[in-house]
């Protein structure tokens, strides 16, 4: 019996184990880096002050392409911002509100409850400014790739000389953990793209590391709170089956 | 009379006129179970379970989810977001719904292992295949639902699969979609039959409920109980057993849902649907993936589309393909061997469903297709007829009393 249950057992975890489909099938390879994530493992937690760097590359580097459509200013008390921070913050982007009493829209500054504003109008905008290419919000993003952390990461450090076999054509550039290795956004990330205030490295390294704890925060907002619950629930879900195990042996003593 | 059998007055009032406390106590205490039933004999219960569990976040989830092309994704996120504990909800009903298929293919195993489709069980069993059907049902327009990459796509792919139907395949499609591709239509459509079809299965549940208690559960040995000595009532003995597999499934369940749980799901369905951007490879949920390499081991896509139903149907008449009187594998050692090979073959079938349908994985998926079809429906009926299977015990309780001396 306990062989046939090793073997049920051993066919769900095969399930998991299949559940992963195919990944980045496209021509050319994929390199990936692992990075050092203070949010992996059960305990894992977000590095505030890698998050408001992060942030802070995003604003200065990525927000002229890139959105954040479900990102509002208010959820950015999770980076450790108070609120008289988050209303300054906001306050340097502006909206559209409206139709005021004469049916006009008008622009205001940003308030905590507002979304932040997108770079453009609509998709054909980013497309007409980025060579044809659309660049993704990104504030999903760390979920809607496979290994979305490492990934990122790897995409951002990914900028390298093509390999003399490879030709790339105007406008896209070759990347190495991109799938079919062409990419059609130009390498983002130097190193010293920033100015950190805390005496944080600001090296190419660093700079992806805090972008890729940002936005995975941005993709997983609720992170922190579903482990801290999920330590406890399983704490009390192993009393409750060793408890039941032992009831169970005791009940069933009389019949064996 | 039976009323007298409680000692609180209202319930006995109750019970003169509306006898629902004798029906339980009956289920409870009366209902008569053989006493060797191991750890298998959760699952249906587990099963239950999951159903409850499904039903009762899937309501709350629809309290906070839009259902139009424009608004479904971005209400998914508003209750990961901004509804107060909706990431937990809705993790709880992912999580559970591939759990809630863990749980179903092990019941299932369980009864094809030991023979529980063999008479009088029959219709048992069929009803428990109509239950499967209607999950997968379920899971698939459930899946469509956020609007994701992944629901689109798969949508649109499953949904096209009734255009291979001969004369009348395109105006099925078209009235399945409710115009002339997967939208709006097709969404609101989906979301009424998801929230509907969970209360049939409940439904069906119920008569799987009345068809198992009309000759009680199966058992290891197979055979049935010859009288008292071989059975024990459902409580406390069984409810404290189906408390240990509670507390297991809901430990794993919590394991997946607070520590992995997008596991289980494809990244493309984070990235909101798009008509004009094929994935480079859609692939349905895990659970689903064998009859997909099924589907797929086909070149022609009617005949793709009729071997995978056929993969369902020949477990309907599943307890005419084995007519061997010998139900647990256990005292047939030919099917023993053939049964694990099934499971292997199944598994397989799973592995190659979440592959590119090219070069090795094709001829792979074919094998793995033959060999599950001739599976039932030769190797079955040729072992009921040459198979020598081992002597049966005389009585549950005889094993069970052997055992027992054995180990002591
Ligand atoms: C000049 C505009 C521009 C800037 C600045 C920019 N991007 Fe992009 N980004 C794009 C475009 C265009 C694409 C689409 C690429 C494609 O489709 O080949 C893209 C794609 C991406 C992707 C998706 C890759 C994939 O797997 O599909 C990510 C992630 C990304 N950018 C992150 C960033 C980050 C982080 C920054 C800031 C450090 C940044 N981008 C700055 C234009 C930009
Ligand atoms: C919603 C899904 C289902 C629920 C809630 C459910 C529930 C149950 C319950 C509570 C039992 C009794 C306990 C047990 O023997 O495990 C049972 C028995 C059984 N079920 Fe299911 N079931 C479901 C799906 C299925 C499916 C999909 C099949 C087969 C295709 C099936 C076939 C059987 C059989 C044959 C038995 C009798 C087992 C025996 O006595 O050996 N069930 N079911």
């Amino acid at each position: 019996m306990r062989r046939v249950l090793i073997a049920a057992a051993v066919a769900c975890l095969a399930a998991v184990g299949l559940s992963t489909p195919v990944l980045a099938a496209g021509a050319g390879s994929v390199k990936l880096q692992a990075g050092e994530w203070s949010f992996a493992g059960p305990f894992g937690y977000f590095d505030k002050g890698a998050m408001q760097r992060g942030f802070q590359v995003y604003r200065e580097v990525c927000a002229g392409c890139h959105g954040m459509e479900y990102i509002a200013f208010r959820n950015l008390a999770d980076l450790g911002y108070n609120e008289a921070e988050i209303k300054a913050i906001a306050a340097e982007y502006e909206v559209m509100d409206g139709p005021d009493d004469e049916g006009e829209m008008f622009m205001r500054p940003a308030r905590p409850a507002d979304l932040m504003p997108t770079p453009y109008r609509n998709d054909n905008e980013a497309r007409a400014n980025n060579n044809g290419a659309l660049p993704p919000d990104l504030s999903l993003i760390a979920k809607a790739r496979a290994n979305g952390a490492d990934y990122l990461y790897s995409l951002i450090l990914g900028y390298d000389e093509a390999p003399a076999d490879v030709e790339v054509p105007d406008g896209m550039y070759y990347n190495s953990a991109y799938s079919g290795n062409l990419i059609a956004m130009p390498q983002p990330i130097y190193g010293d793209d920033v100015e950190y205030t805390d005496g944080a490295p600001s090296t190419p390294e660093g700079l992806a590391s805090d972008l890729t704890h940002f936005l995975m925060w941005a993709a997983e907002p609720k992170m922190e709170i579903r482990k801290r619950i999920g330590v406890a629930a399983v704490f009390f879900l192993s009393i409750f089956l060793i408890m039941s195990y032992l009831a169970k042996r005791r009940v069933w003593a009389e019949i064996h | 009379m039976a009323a007298e059998k409680f000692s609180n007055p209202v319930v006995r009032w109750v019970d003169h006129r509306l006898p629902i406390f004798s029906m339980l106590d009956h289920e409870k205490y009366d209902y008569p179970v053989p006493k060797n039933l191991n750890y298998f004999w959760n699952f249906g219960v587990l099963a239950g379970m999951a159903l409850v569990i499904m039903i009762v976040t899937g309501i709350v989830l629809a309290m906070n989810y839009t259902a139009h092309v424009d608004h479904a994704f971005s209400s998914v996120e508003r209750i990961m977001r901004d509804v107060n504990h909706g990431w937990l909800i809705r993790y709880i009903h992912m999580n559970t719904a591939s759990f809630f298929f863990i749980v179903v293919y092990i019941h299932i195993f369980r009864g094809l292992y030991y023979g529980s489709y063999k008479a009088p069980r029959e219709l048992l069993w069929m009803l428990g295949v109509v239950i499967f059907l209607l999950m997968m049902a379920t899971a698939f327009m459930g899946y469509v639902l956020p609007w994701g990459q992944m629901s689109f796509w798969g949508a649109t792919v499953i949904t096209n699969l009734f255009s291979a139907i001969p004369f009348v395949g395109e105006s099925i499609v078209t009235f399945l979609w409710g115009g002339f591709s997967v939208d709006n239509p097709t969404l609101n459509r989906f979301f009424s039959l998801h929230y509907l079809m969970p209360f049939v299965i409940a439904g069906v549940v119920v008569l799987h409920i009345i068809a198992l208690h009309r000759f009680g559960s199966n058992n290891p040995i197979g055979i049935d109980a010859k009288g008292p000595q071989d059975t024990i009532s459902f409580h406390p003995y069984y409810t404290i057993k189906d408390m240990v597999g509670v507390a297991m499934f809901l430990l794993l369940l919590a394991v997946a849902v607070f520590f992995f749980p997008n596991a289980m799901g494809h990244p493309d369905n984070y990235i909101p649907a798009n008509p004009m951007q094929t994935p480079a490879h859609i692939v349905p949920e895990w659970y689903f993936l064998p009859f997909y390499a099924i589907l797929r081991a086909v070149p022609d896509k009617l005949g793709g589309v009729l071997l995978m139903f056929a993969a369902i149907f020949v477990l309907f008449v599943l307890p005419w393909l084995d007519r061997s009187p010998v139900r647990s594998a256990r005292f047939r050692p030919m099917f023993r061997i053939f049964f694990w090979l099934l499971f292997i073959d199944c598994i397989a079938l799973g592995y190659l469903g979440g592959k590119p349908a090219e070069g090795i994985y094709v001829l792979l998926s074919r094998i793995a297709t033959g060999w599950y079809f001739l599976h039932f429906l030769v190797l079955l009926p040729m072992l009921s007829i040459f198979e020598t299977t081992k002597p049966l015990p005389k009585s549950i309780s005889e094993p069970v009393l052997a055992t027992a001396k054995g180990v002591a």
